[in-house]
């Protein structure tokens, strides 16, 4: 298991709270006009279905209304938004031949580090586009296609199109709507029958021009036998103007193969994080979800599970630390049509300083799923008296031989295992950081160490003000 | 200069005083019981001792090493060299028992602890106290038996090397056997290392191979008798009726 390091409170906010000039980057204006999706369209070089995809989706984003069951999303006018802002340089296959201002950035968060170290291959996007792309030859060798969504629109263009947004239609919600009509960036996971990808791929998502939007699409295709760790890093820095993410994520996991999918979010605290990431999975195929939640101001993020084929099965591990400013509405929904199919979602929350967290979940049993088995497990932690936390847990069982289990529990930090820690002489930030970081521990540990630590650390930084 | 200098302290709870100026001398390396029927303060003598900000003091002082540390919080405490093993441990989840032990020590001395040699220590004081090694990578006191909660507790108490070692109740809710265990990893800290130790009990057994220097009776928030170890002897033989007595006279 991870353990807690003293030491980590050194790090500051400043370690995703920093920011380059966006100079010479190509932007569009404000707002959302047709013509604004058919310029973004034409710099994107879209086949013509895709031109027409997208302005069929900003119909449809026009005419349907705002979610009106969730946290306040009035402080954001898609007026006020700037929906695509391209970096100055194209994508590249060597850090070297990276930007300095934009490879700093990702120095600074330890990406080519990481590469380095533990990663099959890397994807990094600034803004609205991918700046670097690379993945490890042997990998390649196995047939593995790892790149960025605009190459594999060119290069794997039917499977883009049999695949793109067929799990999240634009009708499926507002922002779908938006993501359909100014989607950009993003990755492309392709891996052949019978493949396993030992160590993980990584995209991480970095948003840095003030009052921006982000619409990366991320779209992954395992085969039959297949087997892949995917991790998603996103981080901002902080302005007083809303930002706004609104990404797409469609997992296709064939028969017998297995997906991981984890995520760490960390947007900066003025950030509208409207996403949406849905799976599907064949016969025997298993999803697996952990997923961290951390910054946003608003968070609407559920990601969602179609257990299609007989026995398939799916994880959700995940955890969401809503402080001061912040409204996470974060949870997990699964669908279960084929027999014996599994779910199994267990998610902790915390809150502190005014923070509100709410925990959504929805878990269906259709009527053909024979001998489905369900369980739902949700901890909330609340660090003060300040500080909200809900849990709306719903279920539709609709067989007769479901087995499902539901377990809630809300508590707070008792006082006396504080004391209990301090007695030892841990000193009382501390034993509350060890407390929180314990809670979260189960989740920590589904994570590689490296992000393990990172969230730990992110956990320190909440607690200890940073 | 005493180790432990408590004078004349009284400490109190929402509901009202529970102790009235208490007062106690403990030097290095000596052996204080603190026996006494039900609901007589002892618990509250050990808590207010580490610092618990739900006893206040009231009046009186206390000095540890020579210094006021009646406004220091439980941390400065435990890193000025005092420990508390509790009635009834925590459970903390997501913290293994080892991790929390190693953090601990890392907190109060400041420095890091060779990996190797904290496993070695580590190892050495599970054996006194014949505790399945597997128990050092499971959640602090998460699930475990009261006996194991107990060991658990002397456990750290061998690791961190207090000073002072107040001891609430140890013995409580403990068989013959898990008791004969306790008292060896006390004995351990008694004798191996000159450690000082409050030890609270209203029982006797706990006591049995531990050299006992001073016995303190503590009836309603007084202590009303101080003996030596024979002082033990006699409760055990007549219970506290002279000293419950004694006190309604007063």
């Amino acid at each position: 298991m991870a353990e807690i390091k003293p030491d980590v409170k050194d790090i500051d906010r400043s370690l995703y709270d920093f920011r380059y000039e966006e100079k010479d980057f190509y932007k569009v204006k404000e707002g959302l006009t047709e013509d604004i999706v058919r310029q973004i369209s034409k710099e994107k070089n879209d086949p013509e279905w895709m031109t027409e995809f997208r302005l069929k989706a900003l119909e449809t984003y026009n005419k349907q209304t705002v979610p009106e069951w969730g946290p306040d999303i009035s402080g954001l006018n898609m007026d006020d938004i700037v929906t695509y802002v391209r970096p100055n340089t194209a994508m590249k296959g060597k850090w070297s031949e990276v930007p300095d201002d934009i490879k700093n950035t990702f120095e600074r968060l330890g990406i080519p580090d990481a590469e380095r170290k533990s990663l099959a291959g890397v994807g990094a996007q600034y803004d609205s586009e991918l700046v670097y792309h690379n993945v490890k030859e042997e990998v390649l060798a196995q047939g593995v296609v790892y790149t960025d969504m605009e190459s594999a629109l060119r290069d794997h263009e039917d499977l883009v199109k049999t695949h793109f947004m067929k799990l999240v239609p634009p009708t499926d919600h507002k922002f779908a709507a938006l993501h359909g009509a100014v989607w950009s960036g993003g990755s492309f996971v392709y891996v052949p029958a019978g493949v396993k990808v030992e160590i993980p791929l990584q995209s991480y998502f970095r948003l840095n021009a003030p009052g921006a939007g982000q619409f990366e699409h991320t779209l992954i295709i395992l085969e039959e036998g297949a087997d892949l760790h995917f991790i998603e890093g996103c981080s901002a820095p902080k302005y007083s103007v809303a930002n706004l993410h609104a990404g797409c994520v469609e997992l296709f996991v064939g028969k017998n193969a297995r997906l991981r999918y984890s995520t760490i979010e960390n947007w900066s605290k003025n950030m509208y994080n409207l996403n949406t990431k849905r799976a599907i999975c064949e016969e025997g195929a298993k999803m697996e979800w952990v997923s961290g939640s951390f910054g946003s101001h608003v968070s609407y993020l559920y990601p969602t599970t179609i257990l299609k084929g007989d026995d398939s099965h799916m994880e959700f591990t995940g955890i969401t630390f809503a402080g001061k400013t912040q409204n996470l509405d974060t949870g997990a929904k699964v669908i279960q049509i084929g027999k014996n199919t599994s779910s199994s979602i267990s998610s902790k929350s915390i809150s502190k300083d005014g923070g509100i967290s709410t925990y959504r979940s929805s878990v269906t049993v259709m009527p053909e799923a024979k001998n489905a088995k369900a369980t739902v497990s949700c901890q909330s932690l609340m660090l003060d008296d300040i500080s909200v936390s809900d849990t709306v847990p719903a279920m539709d069982i609709r067989t007769d031989d479901a087995d499902i289990g539901h377990e809630a529990k809300i508590g707070r930090i008792s006082d006396d295992a504080v004391f209990y820690l301090m007695s030892r002489g841990i000193s009382e930030d501390e034993a509350r950081a060890m407390i929180v970081s314990g809670f979260a521990n189960p989740v920590s540990k589904e994570l590689p160490l490296e992000y393990a630590v990172e969230m730990n650390n992110l956990i320190n930084l909440e607690m200890t003000g940073g | 200069m005493a180790l432990l200098d408590v004078r004349n302290l009284s400490v109190g709870v929402e509901d009202g005083e529970i102790l009235h100026g208490v007062s106690l001398e403990i030097n290095k390396g000596e052996t204080h019981v603190l026996m006494g029927p039900n609901g007589a303060g002892k618990s509250t003598l050990g808590y207010a001792l580490m610092g618990n900000p739900n006893y206040k003091v009231t009046g009186g002082d206390i000095f540890f090493n020579g210094l006021s540390i009646k406004n220091e919080s439980a941390d400065k405490r435990a890193k000025a060299g005092m420990f508390l093993s509790f009635q009834n441990p925590l459970e903390v989840p997501g913290i293994s028992l080892s991790s929390f032990i190693r953090n601990s020590i890392v907190q109060q001395t400041g420095e890091k602890i060779k990996y190797s040699e904290f496993k070695k220590n580590l190892k050495e004081a599970m054996e006194v106290l014949s505790f399945d090694s597997a128990y050092k990578d499971r959640d602090l006191n998460v699930g475990f038996s009261g006996g194991e909660k107990k060991k658990a507790e002397i456990l750290q108490l061998l690791m961190l090397n207090p000073k002072l070692a107040i001891l609430d109740e140890t013995d409580s809710g403990l068989d013959v056997d898990a008791v004969r265990t306790v008292s060896r990893g006390i004995e351990e800290y008694q004798k191996k290392r000159d450690g000082a130790l409050l030890i609270i009990t209203h029982s006797t057994r706990i006591l049995e191979s531990l050299h006992v220097d001073y016995t303190h009776v503590l009836v309603k928030g007084n202590i009303v008798e101080t003996g030596d170890g024979s002082l033990v002897t006699e409760i055990n033989d007549h219970g506290f009726e002279r000293f419950i007595g004694g006190q309604e006279n007063n």
